[in-house]
């Protein structure tokens, strides 16, 4: 493709044509701030924010830069005493309808909206107050509040969950000044077949979608000396929580997360990698069984929470294809309060067992039915990244200074197979690295194809005498492209592995969120699989056959994968669910 | 009909009888022609009991091969309906009664004469009857789009080819390239009706050409009026679907497109049925469908109804809205030439635009570019409304002037009135001022003095109206409208709408003007689309012309036309009390009572009004007889 | 328009239902068939309650908030059933200058409703509308189909008690 030359702000820059102005701004090193813009996921041009002057021969006039493509010798103006009065007054416009309880906020410090308010030099946030539309705050999700005070209807959550996700359960309703976010008929979204995943939190630049946050109760049951509290950390958790603390994306903070957790108080701090290797075990099992005995094929993952939920809204007739095996954050808890607690002389109802997710959908997932096999619930709490990292800020932990610690025994143990859960592919690479040492005798721990942040990929393996045709798919509409297609017949997969957010559980939607300035131009994605991949790469043991503690677990309890017991504890159920 | 022999054999068929309409001496069939006006302004005045009355009258008296009854589209003359005119002399009866039938049958159908104390007082001079065309309302009119509307049965195809329909998509598909067609609509200068005034072939050109082999074209028309106090539109799809049908498929030849939609305004029944009627015939001629007049070329044509959201008018909306989603516009570029409707390559006209296209066609560029001002080609229908005498629709030459429509075509202002503004682009547009009442009428000059032409809304406003509120009015109108979507629009106009509101309610400010004003450009210069970047245009050209009247409500908290309550204050002068007590015995508060006071030459005491229980109704005022009760 | 349920009870019919999936069957291939669909079933129904939007949620596949999206998008589609008698009163422009903001005041305090409300009778409705295109006869108000013109405010009595 060819380039195009534009001059930002005097500065002359040659710029890839199809190029927007925000993008050849971004060229020459300036930025322009956006609120409703996210590369690939809302590209309306809506707030206005990103308003610029252009010239393309017939006089300077305002544009939005995030939409606006660039052409040949065009003039662009970031920041004429113009173009900063226009963002400063459409700012000072949303401001009038935004509760601007800052001091209160849990986007206070990463909001989008208050930078842009500090960057502006806002005097006065009441200028244009006037009347606005009260809205009561839904609760009614497992997982998370919406506040409709404090939208400034840019519409990104809209964008990911109809558009990515392909759910489409929130939208805008009404319109003009009335116009808000909401559910059909006004409906909670707890009523609706919202499947947790949480990526509209990700996405929403201000406080108006947040988590619900359990850190509370969790410091509470900490300071119960009666409680023996556990903590398990999800293998992405240790790819995003460093950005909590100003680190850069793709930083791997495993061993200060460890110390962390301990300086909370935690009685132990376990991995929820040992549980991704006995969902390893287990899942690998029932595909080679599934396969010789004439089981129902595909079989589909069943680790990601949004994606279980979504496949019992939308394709019930598919929950056969799911996997039996409990997630491993279930599996996790499940092990802890059975097995752990039989070891260790505790009662399981003497435990709390506490995960720490990327991901909002654990919250839904720990109330599910068929999830207690103490006759406890198997896990307790599941915070998100971002809530373990408001704890350390409140413990007033210096995070970075912490000494890289290890985990604890004999949870804590994992291998590389465990790790690479977080990212898409993850899980059918591990799973195919013990299903062919299973199969075969043979070793691999390299596949791939099944790696990257491509929404859907597809791979056939030779194991032993048998072609294993695979797919990995991460994003709910590219769930429902493949699925749509195993229905009509059109694909033969045997395994597929699906994961509810773009990119796998580093993108979760309980990670640390990254304002549309960063993600515009970073593959979030990317940088933090790599975290993951690198480590793997670093473990001595790679696949979770060879994990000395999984070996353990079955020799002292379960017996063998898929054994009676292993049932018991580490296998689930599902419904079927309407769509609203 | 498959070959232009065939349709020449209608048209000729036809010719006679639809000349007999125009220039009263042709070879019809039938010795008169009865035309009633069947447009929406007539039908709600009451028409069709009029055409009931009639067949029934001449059923009974065995005219019916005699004289034939069309039910046409609008004549025009909206405030003299329910009209009808009978042929071939030309007499206008107007505001006719169901009674007055009777008499008409009697005298004129069946004895040879005009009922003169029936018919429209304009064309009665002493004992002579002068034609329409002499009248002050038609003398200085010129209808190009409007030609047959009040000429045809807008339900028969057949006296659409009588005048001379389908002639240009004949003409077109067997005789000219599609290069042809867009350049002679380049060459007449012809720009889009629907307010903005693009060059029409210019959009089709490049909706022809930007994306080479494109596998699906659109051609849309734009039938979504929804200004308030515009009918143009309305008008032409009631008194002449055929037009439009014939033009958009002329405009699908020349880009290339295979299927057409008009989106039209649900609440527009008449019309909707009428462009049922048309495409259901169309089809069945052949002038719609695959393979017109023998040709390879196929195009089809579907209604989608409108909803009820002005945005819709705006182009993106209007599509976003066809494709089953909320009408919001999308931003631009991509522009609807490259990817509009379902993402295909689409033009997109208004109605008005498209009934000028056969006329070009068939009579050439030079033909349409002689009329008009040098920027501004053809002629411009207007919906006159408001304060003015002769409400309805006019078709003039662009360049006629403010005042020429006002005065001479609509009669001036009724009741003695002085006038105040004229109101032209809807809440896009902007108040002119009579300072300007002799600037011709076109494009640039409008955009130039603030207001625009919009669809052709033309609101007359007298002294009676105040300029606060009324620019009150039409933010109330685009807050209600605005589709939300963009933050300087979705807020912005609620602001202004606020701020004027506390302006009319006495509790302005002067900083709240400034504040105003700055509002009305942010919201000009950032809004996402055209409804927001015109949305301020009623308050700039209000304050730019009648500033003194906002500085009125600010500085002396009163409203100079009366017309804001809060600022008004009713009370009685004493001297001219004759204390009757009507006022008292009418007010629905409670709030006159007699006082003391007996005022020279006058039997009872005189009345007086309690400020603090007046409500404001002025029902007090119009049960006065003695002009004693005055709102200041 | 009001968004949330309504609170009068759903009386739909089969026969209604019937209809519904007949037009949404003929319709759904068709490119853009939302509206036409809306359209069609605010006719069969009066208007647009969750049940019907359910159903037609369920027969197009299109997600249910999509719709309720649309529906409360558009003036002409309502949530809620019609009275007997709708009374539309035209605020455009060349009414409002004519004085029918008045008569639409007069109308709600005589029914004692605000606009787009119904009686509680069930018998009228009132909404504002924007240009029915009758502007010759301006100020004009419409009740179903019948249509009113050259209004004052003194003719509202008269024109309700022809419904009562």
């Amino acid at each position: 493709m060819e380039n195009l030359t534009v001059k930002v702000n005097g500065v002359e820059v040659s710029v890839p044509a199809g190029s927007t102005v925000l993008e050849a701004a971004h060229i020459a090193g300036v930025e322009i701030p956006t609120l409703c813009y996210m590369k690939e996921i809302n590209e309306i041009g809506a707030c206005r924010i990103c308003i610029t002057e252009v010239n393309e021969g017939r006089g300077f006039r305002l544009v939005a830069a995030c939409v606006y493509p660039c052409s040949n010798n065009m003039e662009i103006l970031t920041s004429s005493p113009k173009v900063i009065e226009s963002r400063k007054r459409t700012l000072e416009l949303i401001l009038s309808t935004h509760d601007r309880k800052c001091l209160s906020c849990v986007r206070s410090g990463n909001c989008e909206l208050q930078k842009l308010c500090k960057d502006y030099g806002i005097e006065d946030a009441s200028v244009y107050d006037g009347a606005t539309n009260k809205y009561e705050i839904d609760d009614s999700a497992a997982h998370m509040y919406r506040d409709n005070n404090k939208c400034i209807l840019c519409r990104r959550c809209v964008a990911v969950c109809s558009k990515t996700q392909g759910i489409g359960v929130i939208g805008a309703n009404e319109r003009g000044f009335k116009t808000f976010i909401g559910s059909a008929f006004d409906m909670g979204l707890g009523e609706t077949s919202c499947v947790s995943c949480g990526q509209c939190i990700a996405v929403c630049p201000v406080g108006a979608i947040s988590e619900k946050d359990y850190t509370k109760d969790v410091l509470a049951a900490i300071a119960d000396p009666a409680k023996t509290v556990l903590v398990q950390t999800a293998p992405a958790v240790r790819a995003g929580l460093g950005e909590c603390f100003g680190l850069p994306i793709g930083t791997n903070v495993e061993g200060k997360m460890a110390a962390a957790l301990r300086r909370l108080g935690f009685d132990k701090v376990f991995d929820t990698d040992f549980g991704a290797d006995l969902t390893i075990m287990e899942e690998a099992n029932e595909f080679i069984e599934r396969v010789k005995n004439g089981g129902v094929l595909p079989m589909i993952t069943s680790c990601s929470p949004g994606w279980v939920k979504f496949c019992e809204h939308y394709f019930p007739d598919m929950t056969e294809n799911l996997s039996s095996c409990k997630s491993p954050q279930q599996m996790f808890g499940a092990t802890a309060k059975t097995y752990y607690a039989e070891k260790m002389g505790i009662d399981p109802k003497d435990i709390v067992m506490v995960s720490i997710m990327p991901c909002t959908a654990k919250k839904f997932e720990i109330g599910r039915d068929d999830q207690s096999a103490a006759g406890v619930p198997d896990v307790d709490y599941a915070l998100t990244t971002r809530e373990l990292g408001r704890m350390i800020e409140r413990a007033g932990i210096n995070f970075n200074a912490l000494p890289d610690e290890k985990f604890d025994d004999p949870l804590g143990i994992s291998t590389g197979a465990g790790v690479i859960f977080g990212a898409t592919g993850g899980v059918m690479e591990a799973a195919l690295r013990t299903a062919i040492h299973t199969l075969t005798g043979e070793t691999v721990t390299d596949l791939p194809e099944v790696r990257g942040t491509a929404g859907i990929k597809e791979a056939c393996y030779k194991v032993g005498d048998m072609d294993v045709k695979v797919a990995v798919v991460s994003g709910l509409a590219n769930a429902r492209e493949v699925l749509e297609k195993v229905q009509k017949g059109e694909a033969d997969y045997h395994f597929i592995e699906i994961m509810a957010c773009p990119g796998g559980c580093v993108n979760g939607g309980g990670q640390p969120q990254q304002p549309a300035s960063v993600r515009n131009f970073v593959d979030i994605r990317a940088e933090r699989a790599k975290v993951l991949y690198d480590l793997d790469k670093s473990m001595p043991l790679r696949q979770s056959h060879e994990n000395p503690a999984i070996k353990a677990v079955y020799e002292e309890f379960f017996g063998e994968p898929g054994s009676h017991k292993a049932h018991e504890v580490l296998h689930t159920t599902y419904v079927k669910r309407s769509v609203n | 009909m498959k070959t232009l022999e065939e349709l020449k054999v209608v048209r000729e068929s036809m010719e006679g009888e639809v000349a007999l309409r125009t220039n009263g001496n042709a070879s019809s069939k039938y010795e008169r022609h009865v035309l009633v006006c069947g447009g929406t302004g007539c039908t709600s005045s009451g028409s069709p009991k009029i055409i009931e009355k009639l067949e029934a009258e001449l059923a009974e008296k065995g005219l019916t091969d005699k004289i034939q009854i069309v039910k046409t589209g609008c004549f025009g003359l909206c405030e003299r309906g329910p009209i009808m005119i009978v042929y071939p002399e030309g007499s206008f009866y107007s505001r006719v009664n169901i009674d007055e039938i009777h008499r008409i049958v009697d005298e004129h159908l069946i004895g040879g004469n005009p009922v003169k104390e029936f018919l429209y007082d304009e064309t009665v001079e002493g004992d002579t009857i002068k034609s329409l065309d002499d009248t002050s309302f038609y003398k200085k009119q010129h209808r190009v789009a409007l030609r047959n509307c009040g000429v045809i049965d807008p339900e028969n195809i057949n006296e659409y080819i009588g005048r001379d329909g389908y002639k240009a998509l004949g003409k077109v598909l067997t005789s000219m390239t599609p290069e042809e067609v867009i350049q002679t609509i380049l060459d007449s200068g012809l720009r889009g009706r629907g307010g903005g005034g693009f060059p029409t072939g210019m959009k089709w050109k490049l909706a022809r050409n930007i994306v080479p082999n494109a596998d699906m074209k659109y051609v849309c028309c734009n039938a979504d009026e929804g200004d308030p106090g515009a009918f143009m539109d309305r008008s032409v799809l009631e008194g002449d679907p055929h037009v439009v049908l014939e033009a958009m498929t002329i405009a699908g030849y020349a880009i290339g497109a295979k299927q057409g939609y008009i989106y039209v305004r649900a609440e527009y029944p008449i019309a909707v049925e009428r462009l049922n009627i048309a495409i259901k015939q169309a089809r069945e001629t052949g002038m719609l469908g695959q393979n017109i007049f023998g040709t390879d070329f196929s195009f089809d044509i579907d209604l989608r109804l409108g909803a009820g959201a002005f945005v819709c008018g705006e182009e993106t909306a209007l599509m976003t809205s066809i494709e089953g989603n909320r009408g919001e516009p999308r931003p631009r570029p991509p522009f609807p030439a490259e990817k509009g409707l379902f993402q295909k390559p689409t033009i997109l006209n208004n109605v008005e635009t498209y009934a000028n296209i056969p006329q070009i066609i068939l009579n050439g560029a030079d033909w349409f570019a002689s009329m008009g001002t040098e920027k501004s080609k053809g002629t411009k229908v207007f919906a006159l409304g408001g304060k003015i005498k002769n409400t309805g629709l006019v078709e003039v030459p662009m360049g006629t002037t403010l005042r020429e429509v006002i005065e001479e075509i609509g009669g001036g202002i009724p009741n003695g009135k002085k006038f105040k503004a004229a109101q032209t682009g809807g809440p896009s547009g902007g108040c002119i001022p009579a300072e300007h009442f002799d600037i011709p009428i076109d494009y640039d000059n409008l955009i130039g003095i603030g207001s625009m032409m919009g669809s052709g809304g033309l609101i007359v406003m007298d002294e009676d109206n105040c300029m606060v509120d009324i620019a009150k009015f039409f933010l109330e109108f685009t807050v209600d409208e605005s589709c939300g979507k963009c933050t300087p629009c979705r807020i912005g106009t609620k602001r202004m709408y606020e701020i004027l509101d506390k302006i009319t309610k006495g509790q302005g400010t002067l900083e709240d003007i400034d504040k105003l004003e700055e509002l009305c450009y942010h919201i000009k210069a950032n809004s996402l689309c055209g409804l927001g970047q015109t949305a301020p245009n009623p308050v700039l050209s209000t304050l730019r012309y009648f500033r003194d009247e906002y500085i009125a409500h600010v500085v002396d908290k009163k409203c100079p036309a009366g017309v804001c309550k809060d600022l008004l204050s009713f009370e009685i002068v004493k001297d001219n009390c004759i204390g009757c007590g009507m006022c008292a015995k009418q007010c629905p508060a409670s709030a006159i009572s007699r006082t003391d006071y007996v005022a020279p030459g006058k039997k009872l005491a005189a009345m007086e009004i309690d400020k603090t229980k007046c409500v404001k109704c002025g029902a007090c005022i119009a049960s006065c007889k003695f002009k004693a009760i005055i709102k200041k | 328009m009001n968004s949330a349920k309504s609170t009068v009870p759903f009386k739909g019919t089969p026969e209604q239902e019937a209809k519904l999936i007949a037009v949404i069957e003929e319709k759904k291939g068709d490119k853009g068939a939302l509206m036409p669909i809306l359209q069609k079933a605010q006719e069969i129904y009066g208007y647009l309650p969750i049940e019907v939007q359910t159903i037609i949620s369920d027969k197009t596949g299109i997600p249910l908030e999509k719709i309720y999206g649309v529906v409360t998008f558009y003036a002409q589609f309502s949530l809620y059933p019609k009275g007997e008698y709708t009374i539309s009163v035209c605020l455009g422009t060349a009414c409002y200058v004519k004085g029918s903001g008045d008569i639409y005041n007069k109308l709600q305090e005589k029914l004692g409703i605000a606009g787009g409300e119904c009686t509680a009778d069930g018998k009228f409705s009132l909404d504002a509308c924007r240009c029915i295109g009758a502007c010759g006869l301006a100020p004009v108000l419409t009740v179903n189909e019948d249509v009113y013109g050259r209004l004052t405010v003194d003719d509202v009595d008269k024109i309700l008690a022809k419904y009562a």
